[in-house]
């Protein structure tokens, strides 16, 4: 009864994808403008962190609801836990009560966590199914990524880094609009996957 | 006034020019990124319209009816383009 009820887990990812694409938005014009005109408004200075922060929470019923084994749980634990660890780190440092600017290795971190997670719980191979192709693309992405927030801890102005990290948000986003619970990938899917749906 | 301080001041000017003129591409790139963003949720309801379900409702579920990802795109950049875009191109051209 509650599974007839229970929105698909395509559309969870849907709902997150909207919001990374927020934050893709936000932190690229935070790198276009700088840290400078971005911060002349207090309350600009908390939208990321604090959408991440968010987001992390709501990834929380996801583990719960939306998980069948318990690789996939674990994975969407770490998700949720990252997200809050970066999150909150990016809003002390907003706030002025973390000062170091290598806070900003918190995210670094979030890729690296977040990226072995899409790895490790995806057990089938890349043309098994869209989801499969989407989790090792999504996992050695977030993992190539996880070097903006590196350079950006060690130089906080560089557009150049600033700009990297914003992009990843939205190739998440494009990521995630393009995933469906069975679809497939180049023309492949695998007999395993049960019968696709648009 | 000498010409060395001439120099300088022509410099100055120049800079300064240089720096509205960069200032104000900047603010054009940020309006512009939530019409973009906005222009690709159209794109894709155009190329996938079966994506909009409010387009034929008969017989889909709530949740089909109510998730919607190309409007969800169009809605982050009109969101973006209202609510945040404008200050930080009003913030950006009064900046030095």
């Amino acid at each position: 009864m509650i599974a007839g009820i229970m929105p698909q887990a395509e559309f969870v990812h849907w709902w997150f994808a909207t919001g990374f694409l927020m934050l893709g938005l936000v932190l690229f014009s935070e790198a276009l403008v700088g840290p400078g005109v971005w911060g002349r408004r207090p309350w600009r200075r908390y939208i990321w962190p604090g959408l991440c922060f968010a987001m992390g929470i709501l990834m929380w019923p996801v583990m719960t609801f939306f998980t069948n084994s318990a690789i996939h749980m674990v994975a969407h634990g770490s998700w949720a836990e990252v997200l809050m660890l970066c999150g909150a780190a990016e809003l002390g440092v907003a706030r002025g009560k973390l000062h170091s600017q290598y806070w900003r290795l918190t995210s670094s971190l979030a890729l690296i966590v977040s990226g072995t997670a899409f790895l490790v719980h995806e057990q089938n191979h890349w043309l098994f199914a869209r989801a499969a192709f989407l989790h090792h693309t999504l996992g050695w992405t977030a993992l190539a990524f996880a070097a903006f927030p590196v350079m950006l801890a060690l130089r906080p102005r560089s557009m150049f880094a600033a700009s990297g990290f914003a992009t990843f948000f939205i190739v998440l986003a494009v990521l995630l609009y393009c995933d469906r619970d069975v679809a497939p990938i180049l023309g492949h899917l695998s007999q395993f996957a049960g019968p696709p749906h648009r | 006034m000498s010409a060395d301080f001439a120099h300088r001041l022509r410099r100055h000017e120049d800079e300064v020019a240089a720096a509205a003129r960069s200032h104000a591409l900047r603010a054009r790139i940020v309006l512009a990124l939530g019409p973009a963003t906005m222009l690709g949720g159209v794109i894709w309801a155009v190329v996938q319209p079966w994506r909009l379900t409010l387009l034929h409702p008969h017989g889909q579920g709530v949740w089909w009816l109510v998730v919607e990802p190309p409007l969800y795109v169009i809605l982050v950049g009109l969101v973006f383009r209202l609510v945040i875009a404008p200050g930080v191109a009003e913030d950006l051209e009064d900046a030095p």
